[in-house]
C-alpha cells in the first residue's frame, strides 16, 4: 500500500486536509504532506480532492477468476413460510442489477415447508426460485442458516448476494461473508452497476449525516444488506415466464448449531413492527403520560400503521424499547411518520429523516423536528390527534 | 469465568457533518466516546461477574478495544465502569480495517484471551453496521447469540438468552463459549464508582500490535479488507414545509384534509 502527493497538481487548498478523518494532512507551502504514521489509507483525501493530486496504491488483487461468479441471489428470508417484504424490494432492484449484468435473478430459500412461500414467490420475475427445505430449518438458526448459504455460495458461486437488513439479515450475512472471505456492505439505500461492472453499494453513515458509496472489488459475492422501503414493491410478473423451482439437496452435516430455541413470543399487534410499516404515528415527551400513548394507538390503527417513539417516551417507561425510533432505536423509513410531542433531537431525526413525508405536531413553533417536517402542525397534540383520530374515522365510515 | 467486551470509541456521531460547499467530513471539535451499545454490552458483563462472585464463582471482565492509541482513554473509562483490565488493539497494521479485518483482529486478540462468554454492543454508531459481534463469533468459530434483550440464566455449559427480533422475542438456550450482541433494553448502565475511577487511574493497559497477535498482514486492515469506500458525500437535504397554527378543532380539520390529499384515507 503506498498514498502520495503528486506535487504537481496539488495546489494546497486544504480540501484534503478537512476531509481527513485521521487528521494526517498538513499543508505546507501550498503542499500537502501526509503524515504516514496517522494515514489509514482510508481515501477521504483522494475523494475530496479535486485535483487528482492524491495517488493511492493498494497492492491488491483478487485470489480467483472472478469471471466465474455469475448471477443475482436474493435471500428468501421468510418466517413460519411467510415471506418477508423486504424480499419482494429487492426483487425489484436485483432484477434492474441482473439485467445489467445480463445475468439471472434467484431468490433463495431456507426454511420447511415452503410451498406457500415459492408460490407467492413465482409470481414475480425471476428466474430461479432455489428452495432448500429440511425439518431443522423450520425455525431461523443464524449458525445453520450461514453455514448452509455459505456451502451454497460456494458451489453456485453468484456474483452478487443480497438480503434484507432486518435483524436477521444483519447478523446472518455477516457470518456468511466471514466464511466466504469477501465484502458485506450494511443497511444500503442504494444500489448500482458501474461501467465497471461493479456493484456500487450506497449507505448512510455517521447517524445518516453522511453518505458513502462502498464497493467490493477483488472478491465474491458482492455482498449487501438492504434497507427496508428503500425499494418499490414491485409489480408481478402477468405474462412472463415463471421462476423455474430449484429444489436443493445438501449434506446434513451443515445442520448443526450450538443454539436451541426453546421459543418464539411474538408480538401479534400489527403496530408494533415499525421497520415494515408504512405509516408511523410516534409519540415523545410531550405525550406526557403513559395512558396517553393511548391516543397514539388509536390514531395508528385508525390509519392501518404502526406506532414509535422518541427515547425519551421510552426511558420514561411509557412504551416499550422495540418500538423506539433514532440511533438507539430502529431505523426507519416509511411512507408517512407522523411526530407527536417530539422536538426531534439530532439521535431521534437519525432513524427517522428519511421518510417520504415527515408531519410534525408540536406545540413548540421553534422545535427543530419542523426544519425537517413537511408538514408541521403548532399546537397540542394530545387534543389535535383524538380529534384527527375521529374525523379519520368518520371518513373512512362514510367509505 | 472469563468474560470479556469488545468496546469501540467512537466520534458523537451527531455532531460530524458533512459540508457539501467543500466535499468535506466536518470533524473539528468532536469529542470521542464509548460507542453507546458497548455500555449496555460493558454494564451486562459487570452485572454478570458481579452475580458469579456472589455466588463464590471467579470472574474477571476484560475489556477489549481496536483503535488509535487515544482509545486508551475508552479503555480507562471502561474500568471505571467495573471492567477489571483493558487491552488496546493498535498497529498501523489494524488501519482501514472494514467488518471483515475488524472482527479478524479482534478475534485473534479475544482467541489469546478464551473468554467464555464475549459481550458486542448491537452495532456502533459511526459505522452501523452490526456485522462485527457476529463476526467475531465466526472467525472464533463461537457461537452466537445477536441482539440479546435479557440473560435469563447462565450455566457452566450455556447461557439461556431473550432476543429480540421485529416481531417478538426469541428465547435460546446457546452453547458456551458465545458471542453475545446486546440491544439497549438489557439493563442501564451505571455511573463511575469511585473506587472505579482509582482503579482506572491507576490500570496499566498493554498494547497489542499485529505482531502480538501472530496474525497475517494480509487480513489485517485495510490490506485485509475486501470493501474499499470510493466516495463519501452528503445526503439530500431536507427543508421543512408549510407550517400551520390555530387551535385543535381547525388543525385536525387540516391534518384530516392533508392525510386525504396524501392518499393516507
Ligand atoms: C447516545 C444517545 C443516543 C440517543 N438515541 C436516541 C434515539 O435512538 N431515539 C431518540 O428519540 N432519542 C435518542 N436520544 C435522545 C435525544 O437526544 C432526545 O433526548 C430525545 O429524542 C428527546 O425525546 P422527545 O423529543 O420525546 O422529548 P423532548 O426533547 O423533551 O421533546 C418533547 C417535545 O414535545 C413538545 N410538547 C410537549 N407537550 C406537548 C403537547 N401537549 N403537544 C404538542 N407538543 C408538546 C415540546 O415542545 C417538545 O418539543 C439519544 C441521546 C443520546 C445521548
Ligand atoms: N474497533 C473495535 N474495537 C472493539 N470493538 C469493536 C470495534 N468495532 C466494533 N466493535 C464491537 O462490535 C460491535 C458492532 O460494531 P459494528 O459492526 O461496527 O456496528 C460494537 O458495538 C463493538 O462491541
Amino acid at each position: 500500500m503506498s498514498i502520495r502527493i503528486i506535487d504537481e497538481n496539488c495546489n494546497g487548498c486544504g480540501l484534503c486536509k478537512r476531509a481527513c478523518p485521521q487528521m494526517a494532512i498538513e499543508v505546507e507551502n501550498k503542499k500537502a504532506i501526509i503524515d504516514l504514521e496517522l494515514c489509514n489509507f482510508c481515501g477521504a483525501c483522494a475523494a475530496a480532492c479535486r485535483f487528482r493530486a492524491v495517488a493511492i496504491e493498494i497492492e491488491k488483487q483478487a485470489r480467483e477468476d472472478l469471471s466465474q461468479y455469475r448471477n443475482v441471489w436474493v435471500f428468501g428470508e421468510q418466517f413460519r413460510g411467510k415471506v418477508a417484504p423486504v424480499v419482494f424490494e429487492l426483487i425489484g432492484s436485483g432484477r434492474q442489477l441482473a439485467d445489467a449484468r445480463g445475468s439471472e435473478l434467484a431468490v433463495v430459500v431456507l426454511g420447511s415447508d415452503l410451498e406457500a412461500a415459492a408460490n407467492e414467490l413465482s409470481e414475480y420475475a425471476l428466474d430461479k426460485v432455489y428452495l432448500y427445505e429440511a425439518p431443522e430449518l423450520a425455525q431461523y438458526d443464524g449458525e445453520r442458516y450461514a453455514r448452509i448459504l455459505a456451502d451454497l455460495c460456494r458451489g453456485m458461486k453468484p456474483e452478487i448476494l443480497l438480503a434484507g437488513a432486518t435483524t436477521t439479515g444483519r447478523s446472518f450475512m455477516s457470518q456468511v461473508a466471514i466464511k466466504l472471505y469477501t465484502g458485506l456492505t450494511a443497511d444500503c439505500t442504494g444500489l448500482a452497476i458501474g461501467e465497471d461492472g461493479l456493484l456500487y453499494q450506497t449507505r448512510p453513515a455517521y447517524g445518516g449525516n453522511i453518505m458513502a458509496t462502498i464497493l467490493c472489488p477483488y472478491t465474491r459475492p458482492q455482498m449487501a444488506t438492504v434497507r427496508h422501503k428503500v425499494f418499490p414493491h414491485p409489480e408481478k410478473r402477468n405474462n412472463a415466464k415463471p421462476p423455474e423451482v430449484v429444489r436443493l439437496n445438501l449434506k446434513p452435516q451443515l445442520h448443526t448449531s450450538r443454539s436451541e430455541l426453546i421459543e418464539f413470543i411474538e408480538q401479534v399487534e400489527a403496530t408494533v413492527n415499525i421497520v415494515e410499516a408504512d405509516i408511523i404515528v410516534s409519540g415523545g415527551r410531550g405525550i406526557q403520560d403513559p395512558s396517553n400513548f393511548a391516543l397514539i394507538q388509536d390514531l395508528a390503527q385508525a390509519l392501518g400503521g404502526a406506532v414509535g417513539a422518541s427515547r425519551a417516551a421510552v426511558d420514561a417507561g411509557w412504551i416499550p424499547y422495540a418500538h423506539q425510533v433514532g440511533q438507539t432505536g430502529k431505523t426507519v423509513c416509511p411512507k408517512l411518520y407522523i411526530a407527536c410531542g417530539i422536538s426531534g433531537a439530532v439521535q431521534h431525526l437519525a432513524g427517522m429523516s428519511s421518510s417520504k413525508t415527515i408531519i410534525a405536531i408540536n406545540k413548540d413553533p421553534e422545535a427543530p423536528i419542523f426544519q425537517v417536517a413537511s408538514f408541521g402542525f403548532v399546537g397540542d397534540c394530545l387534543e389535535i390527534v383524538p380529534l384527527l383520530t375521529k374525523k379519520i374515522k368518520a371518513m373512512r365510515g362514510q367509505g | 469465568m472469563k468474560i470479556c467486551v469488545c468496546i469501540k470509541q467512537v466520534p458523537a456521531t451527531t455532531e460530524v457533518k458533512f459540508d457539501p460547499a467543500t466535499n468535506t467530513l466536518i470533524r473539528e471539535g468532536v469529542d470521542s466516546q464509548i460507542n453507546p451499545f458497548d455500555l449496555y454490552a460493558l454494564e451486562e458483563a459487570v452485572r454478570v461477574k458481579e452475580r458469579l462472585q456472589k455466588e463464590g464463582q471467579e470472574a474477571t471482565v476484560t475489556v477489549v478495544c481496536m483503535g488509535p492509541p487515544q482509545a486508551e482513554a475508552a479503555l480507562r473509562e471502561a474500568i471505571s465502569l467495573g471492567g477489571d483490565d483493558a487491552i488496546l488493539l493498535s498497529d498501523r497494521a489494524f488501519r482501514g480495517a472494514d467488518t471483515w479485518a475488524t472482527s479478524f483482529a479482534l478475534a485473534q486478540a479475544l482467541l489469546k484471551l478464551q473468554p467464555e462468554v464475549v459481550f458486542c454492543g448491537m452495532q456502533a454508531i459511526d459505522g452501523d453496521t452490526g456485522q462485527v459481534g457476529p463476526g467475531i463469533a465466526t472467525h472464533m468459530d463461537y457461537a452466537q447469540a445477536p441482539y440479546v434483550a435479557e440473560i435469563e440464566g447462565l450455566e457452566r455449559r450455556k447461557i439461556l438468552v431473550k432476543r429480540l427480533l421485529e416481531n417478538g422475542y426469541e428465547r435460546c438456550s446457546v452453547r458456551l463459549p458465545v458471542v453475545l450482541t446486546v440491544v439497549k433494553e438489557i439493563n442501564e448502565p451505571r455511573t463511575p464508582s469511585l473506587r472505579g475511577k482509582m482503579n482506572a487511574k491507576k490500570a496499566k493497559i498493554p498494547v497489542w500490535t499485529a505482531a502480538d497477535l501472530g496474525a497475517p498482514e494480509e487480513k489485517l486492515g485495510l490490506q485485509g479488507s475486501p470493501t474499499q469506500v470510493v466516495k463519501v458525500f452528503s445526503p439530500p437535504h431536507r427543508e421543512g414545509g408549510q407550517k400551520w397554527a390555530g387551535d385543535a378543532d381547525e388543525l385536525s380539520g387540516k391534518l384530516a384534509g392533508l392525510l386525504k390529499e396524501l392518499e393516507i384515507v
